[in-house]
Order: C-alpha cells, then structure tokens, then sequence
C-alpha cells in the first residue's frame, strides 16, 4: 500500500489534533479533512467568546498543519447532504469523526418553548456570527436575564450580556451582535446552577473575570455560600486548587454594596433548580426548586428541599451542557449525546468493534474540557486507529480526489484550504477598517463569493492600492 | 498574565501538561519542563493535568516560588520544545507519593 488514506469529518481542535498526530507517523498518510461550513476551526472560530482572543490563537497551530503537502481541505461539505459514510470509505482507509457537539442539552422544563427562552448554542452562535444563527433575535430591551448553568458558557453568556457593548466594539463580535448589544438594556444578569458553588464547574480564571467587568457589580448572597460537611471536605482536598480560587472569588462578591448603584448586577444563586418557566405569550419568570446536596464528598447528588421560589425575568438562557448531532448510518448514543465508542473506535448496536470507524473530541467523550484537552483525546484515537491497521482495507485508496471528483459531479462548491485563505484575509481586512482583528462573514453566499473570486480580482478588493509613501 | 512550572516537576517531569497544550508551548531539560510565555495563550488546560501540582497561574504562586517566572522564561528560550508525553523519570513515583499526592 502506498500511503494510508484518513478522512476526518470536523475541522476544529479535535480533529486538527489527529490530523498532527497522523502526519507525524513514520508511516505515508495522507489526510482528507471534510468542513460543513465553508470555515475552519470549530468551536475556536464559533464558540470560544470575542473578548478572549488569546484563546483562538490554536487556529494558528492548525493553520500549520495546514500546510501539509499530505492534508486536504474540503470546506462547504455537508456529511450525509454531500455524500455518505460509505462513499468516503470506498476512497479512505478509515474516517474519525470529530464533527464536536454544539446541539444544546434541553432544561425538560413546562414552559421551555415559550418565546424569550433560548439556548447557550443559540446565543454564542448568534454572536460569534455561525451562520446558522445569524437571523436569531434577542429581546435585550428586557432588564432581567436569567442564565441557567454553572459552567463556563453560562459565564460566556453572562459576561457578553453584562459588559459595555463598547467594550465588545474592538473584538471580532459579529457585527450585527455589536449592533444589538449596543441598544441592550438589560439590567440584571442572574445565574443559577442547581448545585452549590463547590460543584459549580466555572474555572478560576473565568469566574474571577467578574470581579473586573465595567459598570457592572456581581453579587451573592452569603446564604447561597453555604457548604455542608461533604462539600467542605471537597473544597479542603488538595486536588481542589479551582475550587478554593471559586470560594475565594464568590466570598469577594458577598459584601457588594449596591446603594446607589445604577449599573449593572450580575448576581450568582446556587442551590436553585429551574422547574417551570412561565408566561402568557413570552416568558415572565422561572419558578426554581430549593436544592440540597446529600452524599459522600465529590459523590454528591441534587435534592429538592421541597422549598420553590419565583423569579422574575424576561430573558431565559441555558447552557447546561451540548449533545452531539446523530450521523445516519452510525450507531448513535441519545443519552450521552456521543457516539458509542471503546477508546475512540466505534462500536456498533451489539457492542461490536467497528473497524475504520473512529471518533475524537465531544462526539467521542461528551462536551466538555478546554480546548487542550482534545488534544490528549485525540492522540488516544489516533493510537487506537494504529493499533487497528492490520484489520483495515488493505487495498489502494483514491483519498481525497475521488471526493472532490464526486462533489463536482454533484454541483457542491468546495472551498479548498487556499480559498479558505482569501475568506480569512478579507475577513482581516475588513475588520482593520472597523479596528477589529476580524470582521467575520455570517453568510455562506459571502463566504463562497470571496472564495471563488481569482487572486488578483480578490487582491484588488482586499488590498486597495498602496497610498504613496510619506517621508 | 503568565502560567509557570514550578519545582515539584523536578525529578518527575510527567508531561501530561504536554499532551493538553494546544499550542506546544512547553521546553524541557533533563530535570523538568518549562513554559514559554511567548506561546502560552493562558488556557490553563495544563495546571489540571500535573500529577504533583507544580503548575501555577503567576498571580496565584506563592512568594517563595515566584521566582519559577523568571526560571521558566529563561529556559524555555534557551532549550527544545517537548511536544510528546514522555515516560517520567524514574523518581517521578516516590516524588509525588511523598508530596502527598
């Protein structure tokens, strides 16, 4: 065999990671990476907030990998509406799937389809400018917003509500984000998590951002700070460094003095499960059950004390967590949103290993992590589809030209990793005119326009001629 | 804001800090690894994953180990980066027993 053909369906971290580890091999591989959007990087594009540049800068590590003479781009190609699992085995040795999780978990609550209530995946992708969310609405003439989660998307939420949209102007925010940010009137920010702040799974460095966040005071009440015996022992285990810091953080919040205060609140409730969200024709508050936590230290589950309360809002968001989209053809499972899978090799409906079938990142271990964290998972892939080589097809493949030959024959444009080039560099310029380091395309006609257009054409428009030279 | 190995990698040099960075930003010598803060994004996927706890973010380092900052930048400029997880060293097992962990 010449050289070893992998597709990987998912161009963000997760599968940028077993890319790397591929093409590091002795062996000759070669790698067919397949985008649904026109875009690469994933959530590092689309998840991760504006106001934390630093953390896209992986784009950079993968933009490397890019480079390859054994890696090919295909952006603007959707599995199952372009082509089938099958098709990209007949020209590949294996395929892992790292196409992530970004379907929102729902709250199964009475009242969740009411207008005005709306998932992290919603929101994030609306103001990260995913195309897919580019028309949602948001009523931010509402002054009370509730969020729903106690990770670090519902302080993504939070944060990108509660900070001055002047703040936001310089980010790569989405235009239309910025606009609607800028007529906000949201006046109160409330986070509820079901379970108590030493189980809260915000990060240190994410939550102690709210202590510096401008025109805008967070808050807790110390009654939510309670912990009891086990939840003590949980935050005095020497692994619990995080934790401490979060204590630290939200002891700071206790003594905020909101006398005369008429900026923003962004407050923290722990122990408050949401039951119900009720309203006549939109959503007017969330009705939260009174939690205990009961059990052995880092065992802990949820009871409800039987106590409910009542809040008030006009805005709901959760970000309770992100499931996977089912593939057709490939066992999927529904409760953990994940595919079913033994260190990264599929397995199918009767536990049987699935030969050339692999998956890395959230489709693989359920969202969660940073964005480092795939890549351990995928090096773990990456090993598992090694081992697998002696049970693979052992006949030459086509790889990634058979796909592009089949694509065209069908009429999909696809946008190869130099057009993706031209979208990012127009995409840069555009937002040095605005002083952003962005100014993302939210719409895939654009995207595809710039992409198609020929270099010099697209020079033309992206670099306008030089202005002569001042001495 | 910078993230620094301090001295609890010495003679245990684990790398599973090297297998969560997503940008590769870690160096090392025959002792131990160092961060370079030119690269670090400041993710803090890495301070989690250490066996013995010898990560830290800068502002949270006690004042007898802040000096691990200049450490750090000094000897990430001047040695390979580590992009594998490597096997520990052979004291790695009772360093980190008797550290508690």
């Amino acid at each position: 065999m010449r050289s070893l053909k992998i597709a990987i369906v998912g161009s963000g971290p997760s599968g940028f990671y077993a890319a790397e580890e591929l093409l590091q091999h002795t062996l000759p591989i070669e790698i067919t990476m397949l985008e649904r959007l026109p875009v690469p990087f994933g959530l590092v594009r689309s998840g991760v907030a504006p106001d934390h540049p630093k953390l896209k800068l992986p784009a950079l590590t993968y933009d490397k990998i890019a480079q390859s003479a054994r890696f090919h781009y295909l952006g603007n190609v959707e599995l199952g509406r372009d082509l089938s699992v099958t098709e990209i085995l007949e020209c590949h040795h294996a395929i892992i799937f790292a196409c992530g999780a970004f379907s929102a978990r729902k709250l199964e609550i009475p009242g969740e389809t009411l207008t005005g209530v709306h998932s992290a995946s919603e929101f994030v992708g609306w103001y990260n400018g995913h195309p897919d969310y580019r028309h949602l609405c948001f009523d931010l003439s509402q002054e009370r917003v509730a969020v729903i989660g106690q990770g670090n998307v519902a302080l993504d939420l939070a944060r990108i509500l509660a900070k001055p949209a002047s703040d936001l102007r310089c980010t790569d925010i989405a235009d239309h984000a910025a606009e609607a940010l800028s007529k906000s009137r949201v006046r109160e920010i409330h986070i509820f998590g079901r379970r108590g702040p030493t189980q809260a799974k915000f990060t240190a460095q994410e939550l102690a951002e709210f202590a510096d966040i401008r025109d805008c005071k967070s808050i807790v009440s110390p009654r939510d700070l309670e912990l009891n015996l086990a939840s003590q022992q949980e935050a005095a285990d020497r692994k619990s460094r995080d934790i401490n810091k979060n204590l630290g953080t939200l002891r700071g919040f206790t003594d905020t003095c909101l006398q005369g205060w008429s900026g923003r609140i962004c407050q923290f409730h722990f122990y408050r499960r949401p039951t119900k969200i009720f309203g006549t024709n939109r959503v007017e508050g969330i009705q939260l059950s009174v939690t205990s936590m009961q059990g052995e230290p880092f065992e802990q589950t949820v009871h409800d004390t039987g106590e409910v309360v009542d809040f008030s809002c006009g805005l709901v968001f959760s970000a309770i967590g992100f499931g996977a989209r089912p593939i057709e053809g490939i066992p999927f499972d529904f409760r953990k949103g994940v595919l079913p899978n033994t260190q990264g090799r599929l397995i199918g409906e009767n536990k049987e290993p699935l030969y050339g079938l692999y998956a890395t990142g959230w489709i693989k271990r359920g969202a969660s992590g940073t964005i480092g964290s795939n890549r351990a998972d995928s090096l773990g892939t990456v090993s598992t589809l090694l081992s697998d080589l002696d049970r693979l097809d052992k006949e030459e493949k086509t790889g990634w030209h058979s796909l592009a030959s089949l694509l065209a024959s069908r009429q999909r444009e696809v946008v190869t990793y130099k057009q993706w080039i031209r979208i990012d560099q127009a995409e840069i310029y555009a937002g040095q005119l605005k002083n952003k380091p962005r100014e993302k395309f939210t719409d895939i006609d654009d995207m595809l326009t710039i992409a198609k257009t020929d270099s010099a054409a697209c020079d033309r428009v992206a670099f306008p001629e030089p202005q002569p030279l001042r001495r | 804001m910078t993230i620094v190995v301090t001295e609890n990698c010495k003679a245990c040099r684990y790398t599973e800090c090297v297998q969560v960075c997503p940008v590769a930003c870690f160096h090392g010598d025959a002792e131990m690894v160092y961060i370079d803060s030119t690269v670090c994004i400041d993710c803090c996927a890495c301070i989690p994953a250490c066996p013995v706890q010898a990560i830290y973010q800068d502002s949270d380092l006690p004042s007898d180990l802040i000096k691990w900052v200049y450490i750090n930048r000094e000897r990430a400029a001047v040695l390979p980066p580590i992009t594998k997880k490597c096997e520990p060293l052979p004291a790695a097992e009772a360093k980190r027993i008797s550290l508690g962990f």
